[in-house]
């Protein structure tokens, strides 16, 4: 087997437009379920450019994590349009265009930190000496160097979290896909690992997709915050947020972050989010 | 210590309590017959003499475990095990079929598996024959396998071992069918992302998850291939192995000689589950089993 090309350069694709890695156009999904169809997602528009972090908030059943599946074409929608890098998802997938986090870490417990590094690498054909590096370099990139003989119950969860982010940068796709990474942490770790994925995000300048429930840390992650509301699942609202890139935890408490989580707020309840 | 306070104790208790119970046994079966002796003869007898009679009988309704101790020592180191009266001998040539027939059910339920997993149709259409399989009583079925395999002239240990293929396949490709089919969702979606083959998920995800679905079903399979080869031996006439032992000491009544070749069979059954007990252990330890 020859070797992968791991990453196709969005410009040399000949149909990608150079600025939007993302874009979506009147896209809906319904589900075909025993009560009847479920529209999780109706008339769907968005652009998402390359290097932003863009996070979908709401409430759950607003079809956040369906769009982000339907981005990785892990769902087929059922009408409108999609494109990654100017190719449809599955073909974007098949250049391995997606590290995808899932709410649980999702390592193989019969594999040790390393070998779950090793693993999408392992399955991209990657020679053995290269993998080796990459594995050496993603767990310096997550702070967890000297792990790479671990199995994963003899870590913490966050740290099995980190190991599962490392797992998903090793093969260097072009976007980061996560679904409520930290949702399952305390909020201790929680806050921790936000401040390390902004760092993170900064040094590999990937385009990052993030779905939360947690408003301040989609304020304080985000350069746009997509504001989705249920039943059918639709987009809102879609809000800016850039508060520069030098970011602590303290920014919390300035007025520029107190004002856009107002705003956040606002739109889930316009959204008819806090309804019972 | 606590090797001894866990593990000695306990057992040693079931098996002394197993032992009494033998040992009550044996006297209250075997009583009847020192009576009408001593009616026959005219007599009354002590009941000292008569319990110490009952342990001593040539052929019993029940042996006393020493009987059973003694006949399996003679057989086992007093003959030379080339010998037809030896019990290594029987053993042997019923292990040899066992293993065969447990290597052939195994990779034959393994595949049964992998075929079903991915294939709808094969899943619909495979499962409800396996089962039905299963529920034909192997005693009936036996005899016409070796029977229709003699007359296609396939002769000596593979009928035999036949039988206990038919056997032991069901729960290996029931257990791995469970097994091949364990990964999480989320496990199989991350496969996807990668854009792995199928043979990538086989090996690197489904395969792995099954380890433990298989040694379950491999420490079943290997104590049913043991009955299966027993069962295998009684249409053969007797000829060999740890039934022929058993209808041999059924048709001249040496109940020692039968309850030393059951012993001799639990006793080979329990080695066997317990070394794959062995394998799936250290596979464990490869494979970062939590302790």
């Amino acid at each position: 087997m020859t070797v992968v090309a791991l990453r196709p350069k969005a410009q040399s694709m000949p149909n990608a437009t150079p600025k939007n890695v993302i874009d979506v156009k009147d896209l809906s999904l319904v589900f075909q379920t025993n009560d009847g169809p479920v529209n999780a997602l109706s008339n769907i528009n968005l652009a998402v450019n390359g290097g932003e972090f863009v996070s979908f908030i709401g409430p759950s059943g607003c079809g956040k994590t369906t769009l982000l599946r339907v981005i990785a074409d892990l769902e087929q929608p059922t009408s409108g349009t999609i494109s990654v890098n100017g190719m449809t998802p599955s073909e974007a997938r098949q250049n391995r265009a997606y590290g995808y986090v899932f709410q649980a870490a999702a390592l193989y417990p019969w594999r040790t930190i390393g070998g779950n590094i090793s693993l999408p690498l392992e399955v991209m054909g990657v020679p053995k000496a290269e993998r080796a590096s990459r594995i050496a370099k993603n767990l310096e990139l997550v702070n967890l160097a000297g792990f790479e003989k671990k199995f994963p119950w003899q870590l913490s969860g966050g740290m099995q979290q980190r190991a599962s982010i490392a797992r998903a940068l090793s093969f260097d796709p072009d976007m980061l896909l996560m679904d409520e990474p930290f949702g399952a942490l305390d909020e201790i770790v929680r806050d921790h690992l936000n401040e390390e994925l902004l760092k993170l995000w900064a040094k590999t300048q990937k385009t990052v997709i993030f779905v939360t429930h947690s408003i301040p840390e989609a304020v304080f992650l985000s350069t746009k915050i997509v504001v989705m509301s249920p039943r059918p699942g639709r987009i809102h609202e879609i809000i800016d947020c850039n508060l520069g890139t030098e970011r602590t935890l303290d920014i919390r408490e300035t007025p520029e972050f107190l004002e856009i989580a107002h705003r956040v707020r606002e739109g889930l309840r316009h959204g008819h989010s806090y309804d019972e | 210590m606590n090797f001894i306070r866990n593990s000695v104790v306990p057992v040693g208790t079931v098996l002394l309590a197993i032992l009494a119970l033998w040992y009550a046994f044996a006297i209250i079966l075997n009583a009847p017959f020192e009576r009408d002796q001593a009616a026959r003869a005219n007599t009354t007898i002590a009941t000292g003499q008569l319990i110490a009679n009952t342990m001593a009988q040539e052929r019993p309704v029940l042996p006393a475990p020493h009987q059973v101790a003694e006949e399996i020592r003679k057989t086992v180191f007093d003959i030379s095990p080339t010998s037809k009266r030896s019990l290594v001998y029987h053993g042997g040539v019923t292990l040899s079929s066992t293993l065969l027939g447990f290597g052939l059910g195994t990779l034959l339920g393994i595949l049964l598996a992998i075929a079903i997993v991915h294939s709808r149709t094969l899943d619909k259409s495979l499962m409800p024959w396996i089962i039905t399989s299963q529920t034909v009583p192997i005693l009936a079925i036996a005899p016409m396998i070796i029977v229709v395999l003699n007359a296609v002239n396939i002769t000596g240990l593979l009928p035999k071992a036949m039988i206990s293929t038919y056997l032991s396949f069901f729960p290996v490709a029931v257990g791995m069918v469970k097994g091949l089919r364990s990964p999480e969702i989320m496990h199989l979606d991350l496969m996807h992302t990668y854009n792995a083959s199928k043979a990538q998920v086989f090996w690197k995800l489904r395969w792995p998850a099954s380890m433990p679905y298989l040694f379950t079903s491999m420490k079943i399979a290997v104590a049913i291939s043991l009955v299966g080869a027993i069962v295998g031996e009684l249409p053969t006439g007797a000829v060999a192995g740890i039934g022929a032992r058993l209808l041999a000491g059924s048709y001249y009544g040496q109940t020692v000689q039968i309850w030393a070749a059951l012993i001799a069979a639990a006793l080979m059954a329990a080695i066997l589950v317990s070394l794959i007990g062995l394998v799936a252990t250290l596979v464990n330890r490869r494979m970062g089993v939590r302790p």
